[in-house]
């Protein structure tokens, strides 16, 4: 399967990603409708020292403890290996958040639910956005296994 | 291949995916005393809370059972193993056949005696659909509950019927709240976030009888009036079947790490295991739901033929109430790390190398990261031990480790 | 001290309806051009800071940024314009000689563009590069005029050795030092894979690029900088850099800033002190000398690797390029006063030097005249800007092209002439790490790559048009050219006729 890697060698620290990623994941026509807002990206820069930096996602785990640990069975791996998560069932507990060893899934816009990355396919993009829109191919999707 | 699986929830089903992911052919059983599809058992007090519908609690899709081949016999009660015949015996007197048998059989509650309470009509437990689904009918914005036990039970409880009924009193024996699950300063926390909620908290007492079907009274002379009890002292694990046929049980049923009890073919996980406590290298109930998937999974594989154990089982809780939220793991014990502003409260807990436990109120971003450290036993002196205190980063790990988490399939 | 007479040159322009403030302009500018501003919850910019490199208006998702020339004007004078006065300016503000990057921007004639080429009509019928067979590999060093057979007749294996070009095009002289670690790598791995090759420039060979040699031209420059034993052997041939288009008559400067532990260590200089390489060479007072240096060299390698001498086109450069032609050089490096550089004097960069086309067509002509031009091959750099310029340039009797302006282009580079301070946005005039990490080479070789081969395709196109299939065939066929609106000396020069003339 397909997965996001980032390598952090190419990592500019632009969080072009997180804007990417927001937009993709909501209705506006326009990125400039993102003017104002506060944003809620499934992928996030971690900025750290000596100017390196790199995006954080999910890693879609064959062994999900995530999934494992939902509470609502409103996380689940589909046919392809990737983690999906289903928010009409997740009733907000956070045991994702709790278990999720990458720090990879949040709570989602108005702390209601959680969220992740679920590689664009729940909307139109194609390839997810943060990958088409890296300006250093720091964010690659490949198959490596 | 002949598969038995008592029980219905978290570890039976995570068991009959393991089997199915190894084993396509052989039948698997399941029986539950419950008739409900199976769902996550956590999700009842979110229910009455209105979170989630009745239509959403399933916790597979509706075809989990169909797409894995699973005969289910729901509404039925086992009462005896017999493992050297290996049968299970139903109530109704069937006699199930079993090659391997999986005793997922979770908990009860727990009800210490106390005078008068047969007098109290409207009385409920609070573990099942059908405890929560009565309790339903009951409430009412001119009701007064009154909620025994201020455990995670009984607290999750209060959150999902605080605002349909009109006044809610908890009382413990303890002197604080989640005694289980926080130190005094974060008990103290949530106490007092609940008591803003309106919430009336006894501690440090307990009922002495039940006066009349609507007063209790309590050992401190106080007389408290209500129109519902909700009990939710604590629970006990379903461990009878397992001993009654000569398997070793403590407050579990006694496990090794491929949750083999010590009767042979007979597996046992979740609520009703006694397994691997990874920290403290101890055989205890982790009554906990994701501890449950897990081990249920590893039965599911060693009964179908794949040797694998699970070693990494370890205390931990995301627990919120009305919108703020609590993550704890681990043990608190060793040197303490504290942040404290008016609405976060955050302590780590490390000792010989390790982080041993934390607590988390408030920004609980991320904190799975500190879940893994405890989870993996992480050396301290490999990370950035200075940094990650402060906030959970990857940054804190070296360039090598963190190239395997970005970079690699994990 | 700043200097309060001059208004800045550009303005940042942002579209306050299309900025989301994600500040991704501000992360990007090393010049610190923009930031958020708290008190009125937006983000501004600082003009006088800005270089005009693009790399704000080319990252911004919502394309809210534009930069624009300055309005600002002073009073209309011809003769005192804006860049003039300014540049009284600044140095009456600092005292120091005036320092610029890239080639010359003045508004000298462009003569490639005054220049046509021919195509085949009715009687030589062009050829289609899509259905039939078009070489452009060139081989580049000396050819012999005759052969030479032993006394049973076989032919002599005597050939000179030879560099073998997929394409007419390589890449010229950048230094490790000027250009980044990851420029360099972009360069060498786009030459291995175009079948052409790159040049190390003043600056020697990073340990890491060893690997990529069979491309590698390495330079030996009068600062000697990088020099020694295994950097001569590592490359496939040796150029001697007697001068540069962009700053003929003196030599290099590598401000100490680039200068990085890295590029201490491969260039064998002080770190942080800037590397200023001598004018001449010390040791080449006449062709003699520079003979002296070429067999040096070709002793040192085994006589293995053919020797380029680089010189800048200047005024007698046709008896200069004669002199070398005896003098056992391989190849002659012509570079025109267009070409680019890191750092130069403006005055230099802008006033010294003639144009690559002039220097190209009286090269050739004299060489032929003299009966020497196999001695050499020519290559010619100084703004090669195109594949119609790479044609044209063959026409006029160059074997191959140098460019590096385009190279750079396609790396990213937008041409805002500040190299010299070493933060390039970039990330290729810089030795910045958080810099220079922008440029990734798997995505600025492909671009290389994606260029040339461009390019080689239109010179393909270009030929077939022409009629003809081999590069061989083009080399010094002037009358595939005509002029426009040149007049009688600039086309007796350039040996050809005028748009219009027939045979």
């Amino acid at each position: 399967m397909k997965r996001i890697y980032v390598n952090e060698q190419w990592c500019l620290g632009c969080h072009l990603c997180e804007y990417e990623c927001a937009f993709a994941n909501s209705n506006l026509k326009e990125m400039y409708h993102l003017k104002g807002k506060s944003i809620f990206p499934k992928i996030h820069v971690e900025d750290a020292a000596d100017g390196i930096h790199y995006a954080v996602n999910c890693r879609h785990c064959q062994e999900a403890i995530c999934v494992k640990s939902c509470i609502a069975g409103a996380l689940s791996r589909d046919e392809n290996g990737m983690v999906v998560i289903d928010q009409n069932k997740c009733v907000g507990c956070y045991t994702c958040v709790l278990v999720c060893p990458f720090g990879a899934v949040m709570p989602a816009e108005g702390g209601k639910v959680a969220q992740k990355c679920e590689l664009c396919t729940k909307n139109a993009c194609g390839t997810p956005n943060c990958v088409a829109h890296c300006p250093n191919n720091a964010i690659v999707f490949e198959d490596r296994g | 291949m002949k598969y038995v699986i008592i029980g219905n929830s978290t570890a039976a089903v995570n068991a009959i995916e393991a089997i199915r992911e190894i084993d396509r052919e052989g039948s698997i059983t399941v029986l539950s005393d419950e008739k409900h599809f199976s769902y996550g058992r956590p999700l009842i007090s979110y229910y009455l809370y209105g979170k989630i519908s009745l239509e959403n609690m399933n916790y597979k899709g509706l075809d989990f059972y169909e797409k894995n081949d699973v005969t289910t016999l729901l509404g039925v009660t086992a009462v005896k193993i017999d493992s050297e015949k290996k049968t299970v015996l139903l109530e109704d007197g069937r006699e199930i056949e079993y090659d391997k048998l999986l005793v997922a059989t979770g908990s009860r509650p727990f009800v210490p005696p106390m005078a008068g309470l047969e007098k109290v009509k409207e009385k409920y437990s609070f573990m099942k659909l059908d405890d929560a689904l009565s309790l339903e009918k009951a409430l009412g914005k001119d009701k007064n509950v009154l909620i025994i036990g201020a455990g995670l039970i009984g607290l999750k409880c209060l959150e999902g019927i605080l605002d349909r009924v009109g006044k809610v009193t908890v009382v413990d024996m303890a002197n604080r709240v989640l005694p289980s699950i926080l130190d005094e300063e974060g008990s103290l926390i949530i106490q007092k976030q609940l008591e803003e909620k309106g919430v009336t908290f006894i501690l440090n007492d307990s009922v002495a009888e039940f006066s009349c079907g609507t007063q209790a009274l309590l050992k401190s002379g106080k007389a408290l009036n209500f129109d519902i009890l909700v009990l939710a002292v604590g629970v006990r694990a379903n461990i009878e079947l397992v001993k009654d046929a000569g398997g070793d049980c403590e407050r579990g049923i006694l496990t090794d790490e491929s949750q083999k009890t010590s009767l042979p073919d007979i597996y046992a996980a979740g609520d009703c295991a006694a397994s691997l406590d990874y920290l403290t290298n101890t055989k205890k109930v982790l009554a906990l739901l994701p501890n449950a998937a897990l081990q249920g999974r590893t039965a599911g594989h060693n009964m179908a033929g794949k040797e694998e154990t699970f070693t990494q089982g370890i205390p931990m809780n995301a627990i919120g109430f009305f919108g703020s939220h609590v993550m704890t793991a681990g043990y608190y014990e060793g040197e303490v790390y504290e942040e404290k502003t008016s609405s976060t409260y955050k302590k780590l807990f490390y000792r010989d190398n390790l982080l041993k436990g934390f607590i988390i109120i408030g920004d609980i971003a991320r904190a799975g990261i500190y879940t893994s450290l405890i989870r993996n036993k992480t050396p301290l002196d490999t990370i950035d031990f200075e940094l990650i205190k402060k906030q959970p980063v990857l940054a804190a790990f070296s360039k090598e480790a963190r190239a395997k988490k970005l970079t690699e399939r994990v | 001290m700043s200097d309060i007479f001059i208004y800045p040159e550009y303005e940042v322009v942002r579209d306050r309806d299309a900025c989301i403030g994600c500040r991704v302009c501000e992360r990007q500018c090393a010049n610190e051009v923009h930031r958020y501003d708290e008190v009125l919850g937006r983000m501004v910019a600082d003009s006088t800071k800005c270089v005009n490199c693009h790399r704000c208006v080319c990252l911004c998702p919502t394309h809210a940024l534009k930069i624009k020339k300055s309005e600002d004007c002073y009073r209309d004078n011809a003769n005192w314009d804006y860049q003039t006065v300014n540049e009284v300016y600044r140095q009456a503000n600092s005292g120091g000689v005036l320092l610029s990057s890239m080639g010359n921007p003045k508004p000298f004639p462009i003569y490639w563009d005054k220049i046509l080429i021919n195509a085949s009509q009715v009687t030589n019928p062009p050829i289609d590069p899509l259905r039939e067979p078009m070489e452009t590999t060139v081989y580049l060093g000396k050819h012999n005029n005759e052969i030479e057979r032993d006394g049973n007749g076989r032919i002599k294996n005597n050939l000179a050795p030879q560099l073998k070009l997929k394409v007419p095009v390589m890449f010229s002289a950048m230094s490790y030092g000027s250009i980044s670690y990851n420029a360099h790598e972009s360069l060498a791995r786009a030459a291995s894979e175009l079948g052409t090759f790159y040049n190390t420039g003043e600056g020697g060979l990073h340990k890491d690029f060893y690997r990529y040699g069979a491309n590698t031209i390495v330079q030996v420059a009068s600062g000697r900088f990088g020099v020694y034993k295994d950097y001569l052997d590592a490359g496939a041939a040796i150029e001697i850099k007697m001068g540069q288009g962009a700053k003929p008559g003196i030599g290099g400067h590598l401000p100490g800033k680039k200068i990085s532990a890295s590029v201490s260590e491969t260039r064998m200089t002080p770190q942080g002190i800037d590397a200023i390489s001598p004018a001449p060479h010390h040791d080449i007072y006449s062709i003699e000398d520079l003979r002296q240096l070429i067999y040096s060299l070709k002793e040192a390698t085994g006589y293995k690797k053919p020797v380029i001498v680089k010189i800048a086109a200047v005024h007698n450069c046709a008896a200069i390029a004669s002199g070398i032609a005896r003098s056992g050089a391989d190849i002659i490096a012509i570079d025109g006063f267009r070409g680019g550089t890191g750092a130069a004097p403006t005055r230099i960069r802008d006033n010294v030097g003639i144009p690559i086309e002039l220097a190209l067509a009286s090269i050739d002509g004299r060489l032929r005249h003299e009966g020497i031009r196999n001695n050499v091959s020519l290559i010619v750099g100084g703004s090669i800007r195109s594949a119609a310029d790479v044609v044209k340039a063959i026409a006029l009797g160059a074997d191959a092209c140098y460019i590096a302006t385009a190279a750079v282009l396609a790396m990213g580079c937008h041409l805002c002439r500040t190299c010299n301070q070493g933060k390039c946005n970039w990330g290729i005039a810089t030795q910045q790490p958080d810099l220079v990490k922008r440029l990734n080479p798997d995505i600025a070789s492909k671009r290389l790559v994606n260029l040339v081969s461009a390019w080689n395709h239109e010179i393909q196109e270009i030929m077939g048009g022409m009629g003809i299939n081999s590069i061989e065939a083009l080399r010094g066929n002037r009358l595939m050219l005509r002029g426009v609106g040149l007049n009688e000396t600039e086309l007796k020069i350039l040996g050809i006729r005028h748009a219009g003339e027939s045979l």
